[in-house]
């Protein structure tokens, strides 16, 4: 059993009571509310004449369902916008601020909490989305819940859970320039299996850990879920209180070096155990990319499709229906690849440093012919960011299309997805079937660098043959915004 | 779609026909495609239970063949419900008529949405499962007899009654064989307890030494 982690320390201090069941009450520090999860919540929550507990730790954006070409309101869509609507309408009734569109603070929900200060180290982080492991990135314990769950968090904000084991995944060296958060969460998830977390929380430590961006830990610990552990973390350290500092909900004054003194008391110590540790070299990870139907059928870019007799066996059917389902030959070449869309955004790389990777090769380059390739800044921050240092105009000036903030193409919920069985360079994190809205489109994750290149070359390419990548990583965003 | 009505109280035991819908990691995308999460209340997801394999299999896939209409018991493989945490996945398979799950492993968040909904998944090893997939192919329309304490499979194959032993983590089972599966209630009651934690939480009480 672990002890002395950070998972273990927040697990304690979190917990309001054992229950009959054999599970913990545990109490949820901060509650981010969508379109999509929470209608059936709201209801429910009438149902019982109950009411929200704590509407200020309640948080709300829309997302999923926004178009990204016009915003303007009513959406074309009527059933989008019946969405909406309820979510305003529940939003008004119990007092819960909801940063809607054109707030300026709008955008993907595990975007936006970080970014307004919402997300700190050492809090409990439910939202009724999978991805809420991205939050996780400043030492929070996040996980995503299901409706009813969602329903008992608005109630008594907290939740019945049992105890995860951790595992810490340590990862050495440092990776090479053109390889980034997305290629090391994919290759783990690859190592791993995407069951080879069920039942952990991921503990990413390790000096390749420690010398990531926060946005780059966010991508890392947003993809925890595609290798089955609910959530991932890293201890929190200098480099989470100067992405944190001067955001509007941190803390500030005095009670910030208080904050940060308690936050640096939270990382695992050396005296910690875990229930498990793996160790990986960040210095042998290629440019990684998936070529099936889970996020763990990767590969390094200049590898091949593996064959049957190279999968494990139990892996093989899985392997077989991928091979049908993407029509990609065993033993064939990554590399080369056609494409027919090239998307760059979602909660997993829709942030200003994904942005500026991309626009890096993009830059004095064209799209391919016969190509579409657009560009979803995952907030309306990040695209006001973006937009100010010209990002914008590098992509529009290569060809892509520059879009409004939301889920867009990550999932088929809005206007924007593939057609038929068009094949898509992806900066997203699902590769499951008919995930991007065509029941026989077909998806390859990648960085947001690695679709860049697809774009402009027209398929499958190796980024690092593309750009002198810059090896010393460029300053955070900003971190003050009114 | 069921005319039984959903799940309430304690739940012992279960009974039905069986439906089997075989292989690994078949992800919430699958049970219910993005497009049916455009609602604003769950009633009408019975219609999207794995709408595009449906289509792909043109009517042979296991939800749509006729001896399989009305069955209670789904039986699937590893890693069932993997992906996206939508409790449409498991209300979609509620509203068609399921009142429980039998697999090899499921994933997490699945298997606690359906906890919620007072459906049970139980577990069973690779060639139980593949023994119990077998027999429900080899005797159409057979009841099966599922009990949750001890937590086992009964099928009735005429001339003798198979059984496999499943597993359900003891906490999950106390929940849904005492009737405390639904908890909001209980969660609400601990109040004196919810406040003593919100009150030992620095960053709810301006980080103030403890
Ligand atoms: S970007 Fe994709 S994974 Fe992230 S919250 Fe939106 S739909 Fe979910």
């Amino acid at each position: 059993m672990s002890a002395g982690t950070l998972y273990d320390k927040v697990w304690e201090l979190h917990r309001v009571a054992d229950l009959p069941g054999g599970a913990t009450q545990l109490f949820i520090g901060l509650h981010l509310i969508h379109e999509v999860t929470s209608p059936q919540a709201f209801a429910a929550l009438d149902d019982l004449g109950l009411t929200v507990r704590h509407p200020e730790r309640t948080v709300a954006t829309v997302d999923h369902i926004v178009p990204t070409t016009s915003q303007a309101r009513p959406f074309a869509d009527p059933l989008a916008e019946a969405m909406l609507a309820t979510l305003e309408g529940n939003c008004a009734r119990h007092g819960i601020t909801l940063h809607g569109l054109g707030s300026g603070r709008q955008g993907i929900v595990h975007v936006i909490a970080p970014e307004l200060g919402l997300t700190q180290p050492g809090m409990t982080v439910a939202c009724g989305d999978s991805h809420t492991s991205t939050h996780g990135a400043f030492g929070a314990i996040a996980f995503g819940i299901g409706t009813s769950q969602v329903r008992d968090v608005l109630a008594s904000q907290s939740l019945a859970m049992g105890k995860l084991k951790v595992r810490r995944i340590r990862v050495d060296g440092a990776l090479q320039s053109g390889v980034y958060a997305k290629d090391l969460v994919l290759h783990v998830i690859r190592t791993l299996g995407v069951k080879g977390g069920v039942g952990y929380a991921y503990e990413f430590a390790g000096p390749a850990i420690e010398a990531l961006s926060m946005e780059e830990r966010m991508t890392l610990c947003n993809m925890a879920i595609e290798g089955g552990a609910r959530c991932g973390y890293v201890n929190p350290d200098a480099v989470t209180f100067a992405y944190l500092k001067g955001r509007p909900h941190a803390p500030s004054g005095d009670a910030w070096e208080r904050a940060v003194a308690w936050w640096s008391s939270l990382a695992s110590g050396p005296e910690a155990s875990f229930d498990d540790e793996v160790v990986f070299d960040a210095a042998t990870i290629a440019p990684t990319i998936t070529w099936g139907i889970t996020p763990g059928q990767a590969i390094g870019v200049d590898e091949t499709v593996p064959t049957l007799e190279q999968t494990e066996s139990d892996e093989r059917p899985i392997a077989e229906e991928a091979y049908r389902y993407m029509d990609l030959r065993p033993g064939a070449p990554i590399e080369g690849v056609p494409v027919d869309v090239c998307f760059i955004g979602s909660c997993t790389n829709g942030r200003l440093s994904d942005l500026r990777a991309a626009a890096a090769v993009a830059r004095g380059r064209q799209v391919a012919a016969g190509i579409k390739a657009f560009v979803v800044p995952g907030s309306e921050q990040v695209a006001a960011e973006a937009e100010a240092e010209g990002l914008d105009a590098v992509f529009r000036a290569a060809g892509f299309e520059w879009r409004e903030p939301g889920c867009s193409m990550c999932l088929a919920m809005n206007p924007d997805r593939l057609e038929g069985r068009q094949i898509s360079a992806s900066s997203s994190n699902r590769n499951f079937k008919g995930r991007q809205g065509s029941a026989t489109g077909r998806t390859l994750l990648m960085s947001p660098a690695m679709v860049a290149a697809a774009a402009v070359s027209g398929h499958v390419a190796d980024v690092r043959r593309l750009v002198a990548v810059p090896t010393t990583p460029q300053p955070e965003p900003a971190s003050t915004r009114a | 779609m069921s005319a039984t009505p959903f799940p309430a109280g304690p739940i012992q035991r279960c009974q039905g026909r069986a439906v089997v819908v075989a292989g690994d990691d078949i992800d919430t995308d699958r049970i219910i495609p993005a497009r049916y999460l455009k609602c604003v209340t769950f009633d009408g997801l019975a219609e999207g239970v794995f709408a595009d394999d449906r289509s792909e299999r043109a009517g042979d896939h296991p939800f749509d063949r006729a001896e399989n209409q009305g069955a209670a018991i789904l039986v699937v493989n590893r890693n069932f419900g993997c992906g996206s945490s939508r409790e449409h996945a498991p209300q979609a398979l509620m509203r068609w008529g399921l009142r429980a799950v039998i697999g090899e492993s499921f994933a997490e968040i699945f298997f606690g949405n359906c906890l919620a909904l007072g459906i049970p998944c139980l577990s069973a090893d690779h060639d139980a499962v593949l023994a119990l997939q077998a027999a429900i192919g080899a005797h159409p329309g057979a009841v099966l007899q599922l009990d949750l304490e001890p937590p086992r499979v009964r099928l009735d194959a005429g001339s003798e009654v198979l059984e496999w032993p499943l597993t359900l983590a003891a906490g999950p089972r106390r929940m849904l064989v005492s009737g405390e599966w639904n908890g909001t209630a209980q969660l609400v009651a601990h109040d004196g307890e919810l406040r003593a934690t919100a009150s030992r939480l620095p960053y709810l009480n301006n980080f103030a030494a403890a």
